[in-house]
């Protein structure tokens, strides 16, 4: 069954310059391996290719449980030169939270 | 030696709110203080109005934070550790003496100052952004430098109450009494990398405690409009079990620790600061009562050799215009807005954009699924190298109301002068800290 990121898990928005960072959070811990093994850095990449122009890296914090991925070039500029209204990317986090994933 | 110290964070930016502080002040049964107010852009604007008036320079709410502050710091014994100075910390803590001396109180007041390496700088040092020297972003209006928790210890072994600094790695402002009060050392990388999580959780306030985590329906949290700041308790060990003052509104838990402790964190096993390259990802959390949490397990290894120094530049203007449409075929009346001020407009900006609120302003995309709105507003923003020119924009816009589409309302128009940011890095051993005691 598809669901959205939404529904599973949460994540808060960090801004460095122009890198955009988001935290993927399973609401319920079991639900961490479905993310390692759907949530990768390149299904991120893709979803979220009208907004990121650079890598994403993605890390793993299974002690939380949690992902973190770093995203580059990310927030057109960053935040004191961006034309965009959230220069500082903080809304993103629920772009990511848009991406659908397979749960049993 | 202490066994424990509680220190509080009152702010975790320079816009804050000022009554989750004083709340903690007078009730937190705090040892310490802490107001992080300084974003890296807060620096450079505050060094711009200090070339205009060189009494000035400091944090704009240092004075209406003080002056509520001050009277419950003395009498509850609770000592202060703020960056607030910001380009001007000698500045800020003349200000801080004639508010005490308005108030009939007597107080040492200290401020470390060092972080400034405007004038070491050359202009032809790498930016880390760019790749080239700072000097091709812009005409450079300031450089700071991080400095670390052992800039603040000298000004921790004197009896100042109220200790200001300008430029300070906001987690350090935090490692800086643990260090001072717990008996640790410099060199202990376990015990930086441990002090450097709780100060990461602790710098931005709110958001530790339900502030930027609320999501109705999915992510309750109660009483908002009285959001309670958090305070810490730290153990000799390391052990940290974070709270906030009963009564407050918000929340604290797991998984509000969670969300903060990777905000704004690049690889979680190195996250420099001054004091220790941290590493987050053996931090365990638990949930030890209503609103508490205790972490463990953060771990280091030794400090960088080198400093990173935020530069700020003279980037341009931005000039804004907004126009609202609703009803039927709103988003394609906004739209043909659009197209017509890139038509009256692209010759004369290189740097253009178009976006409509309530659909695809903030995201860039709506990824596709959302229905149309019922309204829209078109927002238009173009970069200029004078204000003059940036203010075409909003004319464009605000034009539209006769020469626009159907039914455009609600018309503004805004200039905004930009300060670009650029980092380099410095060795460390050319940033001397030092402190100025004060006294009323």
């Amino acid at each position: 069954m598809k669901t959205k990121l939404y529904d599973i898990a949460h994540s808060r928005a960090g801004d460095k310059g122009n890198t955009l960072t988001l935290s993927l959070i399973p609401f319920k811990p079991e639900h961490f391996e479905l993310l390692r093994n759907q949530v990768t850095a390149n299904a991120v990449k893709e979803h979220l290719k009208d907004i990121v122009a650079g890598d994403v890296t993605r890390y793993e914090l299974p002690n939380l449980p949690a992902l973190q991925f770093v995203c580059q070039q990310a927030l057109t500029g960053g935040v004191t030169t961006s034309l965009t209204m959230d220069t500082h990317g903080k809304s993103l986090s629920y772009a990511l939270l848009e991406m659908e994933v397979d749960v049993q | 030696m202490k066994e424990r110290i509680r220190i509080g964070c009152g702010a975790g930016f320079s816009g804050d709110r000022l009554e989750p502080g004083l709340i903690l002040a007078q009730h937190g049964k705090l040892d310490y203080l802490v107001l992080e107010c300084l974003a890296e852009r807060t620096i450079a604007l505050a060094q711009k109005r200090k070339r205009q008036n060189p009494d000035t320079g400091y944090d704009p709410l240092l004075e209406r934070r003080i002056e509520m502050l001050l009277p419950v710091l003395l009498n509850n014994h609770v000592r202060l550790i703020t960056n607030m100075g910001a380009a001007n910390p000698l500045a800020a803590v003349q200000k801080v003496v004639e508010i005490a001396q308005r108030l009939n109180l007597s107080l040492t007041v200290a401020a470390i100052t060092g972080d400034d390496v405007f004038h070491q700088l050359t202009g032809n040092e790498t930016a880390l952004e760019t790749g080239k020297p700072l000097h091709t972003s812009g005409a450079i209006l300031s450089a700071n430098a991080y400095m670390g928790a052992d800039a603040i210890l000298p000004a921790l072994a004197t009896d100042a109450q109220v200790i200001i600094t300008g430029r300070v790695a906001d987690p350090s402002l935090f490692v800086a009494p643990l260090v001072h009060e717990l008996g640790w050392s410099l060199d202990n990388w376990e015990q930086l990398g441990q002090g450097t999580v709780i100060g990461h959780l602790m710098e931005c306030a709110g958001q530790l405690t339900g502030g930027y985590f609320a999501d109705p329906g999915r992510k309750e949290v109660a009483d908002m409009a009285h959001l309670g700041h958090p305070f810490v308790d730290v153990l000799a060990n390391g052990t940290a079990v974070f709270g906030k003052v009963e009564g407050t509104g918000g929340m604290l838990s797991v998984a509000t620790a969670k969300e903060q402790l990777l905000y704004e964190v690049m690889d979680p096993s190195r996250y420099f600061t001054p004091d220790v390259v941290a590493d987050f990802t053996q931090v365990r959390l638990q949930e030890t009562g209503p609103n508490q949490v205790q972490a463990t397990g953060g771990r280091g290894q030794a400090r960088p050799d080198t400093l990173k120094v935020s530069v700020g530049y003279e980037a341009d203007f931005i000039g804004e215009g907004e126009i609202s449409y609703a009803g039927a075929n709103a988003l394609g009346r906004a739209k043909l807005a659009g197209a017509i001020i890139q038509g009256r407009l692209q010759d004369r900006f290189a740097d253009l954009r178009i976006d409509y609120i309530g659909s695809t302003s903030v995201h860039r995309t709506s990824f596709g699924h959302y229905p149309e709105p019922y309204e829209i507003r078109l927002r238009v923003a173009g970069r200029a190298s004078t204000a003059q020119q940036a203010a075409l924009v909003g004319e464009e816009v605000e034009a539209l109301y006769t020469n626009g589409p159907a039914a455009g309302g609600g018309a503004r128009k805004y200039i905004h002068e930009v300060v670009g940011i650029v980092s380099t890095l410095i060795d460390r051993n050319q940033v001397v800290p030092n402190v100025t005691l004060l006294s009323a």
